[in-house]
């Protein structure tokens, strides 16, 4: 098979492009009776994006350096600047096309069964398209601009979809909210973004790498730039303080939650990253952030996770935890990186191996969970785990798809995210001095990760049906599908599920042998019997046998509480409860930025004391002097009484006075 | 016979007059009549400025489609026009507006032939204004564009019309007070009122009658009022809010840019010196404006009073943009005043169909209107995505341009710092604008909203119209920009 043409690369993006267009500006003002044919288009041009991402796969393989070279294109020239318009294909982008477009189709299909009958079809599928489009275009964005460009319309697509039930006054707010949050993160991005162009004069990502690597820039310059970057991808990749947006995200049709968590939207902070890394490698300041940010990210996000009783919020927070652990990784690969001193390109794209490598296995069980978790709530109506349980017997091929997802997730061998999170956890441990503290918020995290997932397991799938959403009276978290029964979700649905659990339990297995890394420009092989040696193997410290403990620890936990019932929830949480309470008001962050925030330091503070400046100084002193002028006229006016009287009385008294000043002057 | 021997900017500046007087003789023209007449002439200047933009030449720095006769010989006045890369977007953008405007006023029934009339000499004036070289003549545009103003807000207008039309006038005639006296005193130390010939002037070897620093203050004060920039900007929020819709469209899309056409026409071209002295006080204007501007904006309960704080927020990256002073930013100020134009043209054009509907543009009683009104709620959204300056849109592409050329100007010290303070306004104006779409569209529908009408298909025509030019600018920017490039070489910067 011959080379990708650049043109082929360019469709990856426009084809989902054309079907956002094709559906908004011809299915649904013409054909709004056949929005079927929504669905169809939109699949049908993911799906050959997917073939045309596996084709750019097989190319970057053929090529030594693991990457392809197309020149740019002009678009703006004004003066002497200039921003082009090109790609940048390596092997992070061509994981990230595969990841994205495979994740997109799956989701796509599901949504077939999913979105059936709502009325908002069309609508669904064109903001899907555009999504997938969006995210597609972010990934092999060959300048930072460009980038940008792209970073804001997954942004728009999140609004638009999160968005997408706005007669729902909490959906409407959510959107607004994810769009606000993370666009205060992006102006972090423009302001690092600003601050390169000046100090470099170019915005081309590759360009940028030689810079950055060759010691062309100043370490000031890299530091502030990586931070600014950094803050952008804090907001898009959810992480703290900026993580408020996302688990308020649900409210969008699940399997928006599903793009979104798996390998939309919140992986592009972390591909942001990656595709910068350069940049941080030359900044050990910038590392020690990302890689203190994301450990830190991890383990608070999952203390939320342990109470929360909605499953698509137990999944929110996982995701959160999750990408916290990836930017964790980024961090700390950087860091040996720069420890070991002399980095060139080579080993910082190698760094990121690590990072990227968990949100490859991670994004296939996230998007696994999710369509799990939205195919209970078609059978149950409601997201709320303590209305469901003993669904194993009704929905056993969405138990079977959702219980190997959360193994995964809980990191146990020989599953996907097991690969993954140890090589992240052996980069944490490899950290000098203090920082080594982040290797153990990784294992804690990983603790609580096994548990949550399980404890949402066995709330949902074991023990006995609590009623689902007649229980709680009204469709809580539902979308109106009507009376509730029990059953499992129709074919369209359970079969993209099921290529993501193959996907969820095998796709660690590339890394096994150090394939990933290879791919990534790394040199170091090894045999298949890594597979069992990672148990034994010297190299990495024993890490894998300990976090393999630590999760199955965990499990066991939960299976005591939550199915055997020999310790009681209720107890526990007696036990704890200003933990309890503080977890399950999410550390009151919500009510610290809504409330007091946005809403008293900002809407009835700040901005209410420059509404009320403009009111009465500004426009008041406008009107002032105005009035002024007028009421000037009205007193002299009286003066004019057209009566000769008083004029000739004026006239002898203004007489008088000038006699009397003249004698007394002289 | 050649495009340029038609005297084509004349008939672009003339024929919505030319059209204002047949309305006006014409005997017993029904309502009908009036919009169609009006209908045609507008779209032949926008015809013709079309066909001038695709023929301007873009490798050429000089005034182009030039004509110049003498008008009072004795003091050396001429009829002096002709359009260059400043005033070419500005000039398309005026025309578009104004057809478009007629569109927007269909439901006008009012006294149609007098408001028809008002309407059609106000675009002529703006042109005028645009295309004049001879500073006189300038002035003269400039202050007949009060006139029509002053009838269409105080017969057509609503709320307190009487008011706001009078501020407007005193606000104007102030300002033009200002720069007559900037333009006579120039005349004085020059001794022509010739804009060609001043741009190039060298004042080393003149003497100024008074201050040159005076000189630039007079005439820019009338342009910083009509931008407008805070403190001087209490006017616009009355004026646009009292006017009719067709009116506020072409105040904010096509008015306010005179402001910062003339800034750049006048004072930065003819005292670059003057300008670079005081560009840091003026960007620090530029600053307080973005962002006080956002700050008032998201606190208004009025629609359309909501828009209207908002161009005090947009025009304030016109003023950091002319006043960084680099060929990026100024261009960048020139794209905003055109994206700027169409994008917020488009949001009055949108409270108007939406005031039209529900007969009320108070935002808290509005709300969940997407459901009875898709095609408006889509079209406003695009408008409000591209006043938050989303990629794709026009928005995004100026205000990126203003910021990257800002930022990277060497001309202020401190310009860094106020670049970001601007750009942080990113985030507040997504605030107000998804809040307040929010607030107007989402949620739950309300019954009494059931069975109002959505956009007919006139209304879809213009709307749709907005919405290509915003995503035309938006995608391929360089429609514009290569044009704005052209003229760029003539201007003396540091």
């Amino acid at each position: 098979m011959a080379e990708i043409p650049e043109y082929a690369v360019w469709l990856i993006f426009l084809l989902p492009v054309f079907s956002f267009a094709f559906i908004s500006f011809v299915i649904r003002p013409f054909f709004n009776k056949k929005a079927e044919l929504a669905g169809y288009l939109t699949i049908a041009c993911i799906a050959t994006s997917l073939l045309f991402a596996l084709w750019t796969l097989y190319s970057v393989l053929q090529t030594h350096e693991h990457q392809l070279d197309f020149h740019a294109h002009e678009w703006l020239v004004v003066g002497s600047h200039q921003i082009s318009l090109g790609i940048m294909v390596d092997s992070l982008t061509a994981i990230m096309l595969l990841v994205v477009s495979f994740c997109s189709l799956m989701i796509q299909i599901y949504s077939q069964g999913y979105m059936h009958g709502d009325p908002g079809y069309c609508r669904y599928y064109a903001a899907m398209s555009l999504f997938t489009a969006s995210m597609l275009g972010l990934v092999m964005a060959g300048n930072l601009i460009q980038l940008y460009v792209f970073w804001e319309l997954v942004g728009l697509c999140s609004y638009l979809l999160i968005g997408f039930w706005f007669h729902r006054p909490s959906a409407a707010a959510a959107a607004k909210k994810a769009f606000l949050v993370t666009r205060l993160g992006d102006f972090g991005l423009l302001a690092g973004l600003l601050y390169l162009y000046f100090k470099t004069g170019t915005v081309d990502i590759g360009e940028l790498h030689t810079m950055a690597i060759a010691g062309g820039i100043a370490a000031s310059t890299l530091t502030l730039a990586a931070i600014g970057i950094f803050a952008g991808a804090v907001g898009k990749s959810a992480q703290f303080p900026l993580h408020v947006w996302l688990p308020d995200a649900m409210e969008g049709p699940t399997p928006v939650s599903a793009l979104i968590h798996s390998s939309t939207m919140v992986t592009a902070g972390v591909f942001l990253v990656a595709r910068t890394f350069p940049i941080f490698v030359g900044s050990e300041t910038a590392l020690t952030v990302v890689a203190c940010i994301g450990g830190f990210t991890a383990i608070f996000a999952a203390s939320m996770a342990l109470v929360a009783t909605d499953i698509k919020r137990v999944l929110a927070y996982c995701t959160v935890s999750q990408l916290g652990y990836m930017m964790l990784g980024l961090g700390a690969a950087g860091l040996v990186l720069a420890e070991e001193g002399h980095a060139t390109l080579e080993l910082a794209k190698v760094a990121t191996a690590v990072g990227i490598f968990h949100l490859f296995t991670h994004a296939f069980s996230k998007a696994l969970l999710f369509l799990g978790s939205g195919s209970v709530n078609h059978a149950t109506g409601t997201f709320d785990m303590r209305l469901m349980g003993g669904l194993r017997k009704h929905m056993p091929w969405t138990y079977l798809t959702f219980l190997v997802g959360s193994i995964c997730i809980a990191g146990v061998w020989p599953l996907a995210c097991f690969w993954s999170k140890d090589e992240i956890l052996v980069k944490a441990f490899e950290l000098s001095d203090a920082r080594v503290i982040l290797f153990y918020l990784g294992l804690i995290t990983a603790f609580m990760t096994a548990f949550y997932m399980f404890r949402a397991v066995f709330m949902t799938f074991h023990g006995e049906y609590r009623g689902g959403a007649s229980a709680a009276g009204h469709g809580h978290g539902s979308h109106g599908h009507g009376d509730v029964h029990l059953h499992e979700s129709p074919p369209v649905m359970i079969a993209p599920m099921l290529l993501l659990f193959c996907l969820a339990i095998g796709a660690g297995l590339v890394n096994v042998t150090g394939w990933f890394d290879r791919f990534f420009g790394g040199h170091h092989v090894v045999g298949w019997d890594h597979l069992v040696r990672i148990f034994t193997a010297s190299e990495n410290n024993n890490v894998a046998l300990i976090s393999s403990i630590v999760a199955l620890a965990a499990i066991g936990l939960a299976y005591a509480i939550y199915k055997a019932k020999r310790i009681s929830a209720e107890s526990m949480g007696r036990t704890f409860r200003p933990l309890y309470t503080v977890f399950y008001r999410k550390y009151w962050m919500d009510e610290l930025y809504e409330r007091i925030f946005v809403v008293r330091v900002l809407l009835n503070g700040l901005f209410r004391v420059f509404q009320a400046f403009d009111t009465y100084i500004v426009d008041g002193l406008v009107n002032g002097v105005a009035g002024g002028t007028v009421m000037a006229g009205r007193l002299i006016r009286n003066a004019e009484t057209g009566r000769l009287q008083t004029y000739a009385l004026v006239m002898f008294a203004g007489i008088l006075i000038i006699i009397g000043l003249v004698y007394w002057l002289t | 016979m050649e495009f340029a021997d038609f005297y084509p900017l004349s008939l672009i500046i003339f024929l919505p007059a030319v059209g204002a007087l047949l309305i006006a003789v014409i005997p017993g023209l029904d309502s009908g009549g009036v919009k169609r007449i009006a209908a045609f002439f507008t779209f032949c200047s926008f015809a013709l400025s079309l066909a001038m933009f695709c023929l301007f030449d873009r490798s050429s720095s000089a005034y182009q489609f030039v004509e110049s006769v003498s008008w009072i010989p004795q003091i050396n006045i001429n009829y002096h026009i002709g359009v260059d890369g400043l005033s070419m977007p500005l000039v398309i953008l005026t025309t578009l507006l104004g057809f478009l405007s007629v569109f927007v006023s269909w439901r006008i029934e009012l006294r149609p032939k007098e408001y028809f009339a008002w309407l059609l000499i106000l675009e002529s004036s703006i042109l005028g204004v645009f295309c004049s070289l001879d500073l006189l003549l300038f002035f003269l545009f400039w202050e007949v564009e009060v006139i029509p103003m002053y009838f269409l807000i105080s017969i057509w207008g609503g709320g307190r019309r009487a008011y706001s039309a009078i501020k407007y006038v005193i606000y104007t005639m102030f300002g033009g007070a200002m720069m007559l006296a900037g333009i006579l005193t120039l005349y004085a130390t020059t001794g022509t009122f010739d804009m060609t010939v001043l741009a190039g002037t060298d004042f080393a070897d003149l003497v100024a009658v008074i201050p040159l620093a005076a000189i630039f203050w007079l005439l820019i004060t009338a342009f910083l009022i009509k931008l407008p920039v805070f403190p001087l900007h209490t006017w616009l929020p009355d004026a646009h809010t009292d006017a009719p819709t067709a009116v506020s469209v072409m105040l904010a899309g096509s008015l306010l840019k005179m402001g910062g056409y003339g800034m750049i026409r006048i004072c930065v071209t003819v005292f670059p010196d003057v300008a670079r002295d005081y560009a840091h006080l003026l960007v620090i204007l530029a600053v307080i404006g973005i962002l006080y501007g956002a700050a008032v904006t998201i606190k208004q309960t009025d629609l359309k009073r909501l828009i209207a704080y908002s161009s005090v927020s947009h025009m304030g990256y016109v003023l950091l943009g002319v006043f960084a002073l680099s060929d990026l930013s100024i261009t960048g100020a020139c794209l905003q005043m055109f994206s700027h134009g169409m994008v917020t043209g488009l949001l009055f054009a949108m409270v108007g169909l939406v005031y039209d509907k529900t007969h009320t543009r108070s935002i808290p009683e509005l709300g969940g209107l997407a459901r009875q009104m898709p095609i408006i709620v889509a079209v406003f959204s695009v408008a409000g995505l591209a006043s938050l300056g989303l990629p794709g849109t026009s928005g995004f592409a100026a205000e990126f341009i203003v910021f990257l050329g800002s930022f990277t100007s060497t001309a202020v010290a401190g310009i860094k710092i106020y670049t970001l303070l601007g750009a942080l306004a990113i985030v507040v104006t997504a605030g107000y604008i998804l809040w307040m779409l929010e607030r107007v569209f989402y949620r739950e529908p309300k019954p009494k909203y059931d069975g109002v009408p959505d956009a007919n298909k006139l209304e879809m025509a213009y709307i749709f119209t907005f919405v290509a030019v915003i995503m035309l600018v938006g995608i391929y920017p360089r429609i514009l920009t290569d044009v704005i490039d052209s003229w760029l070489p003539t201007m003396p910067l540091p």
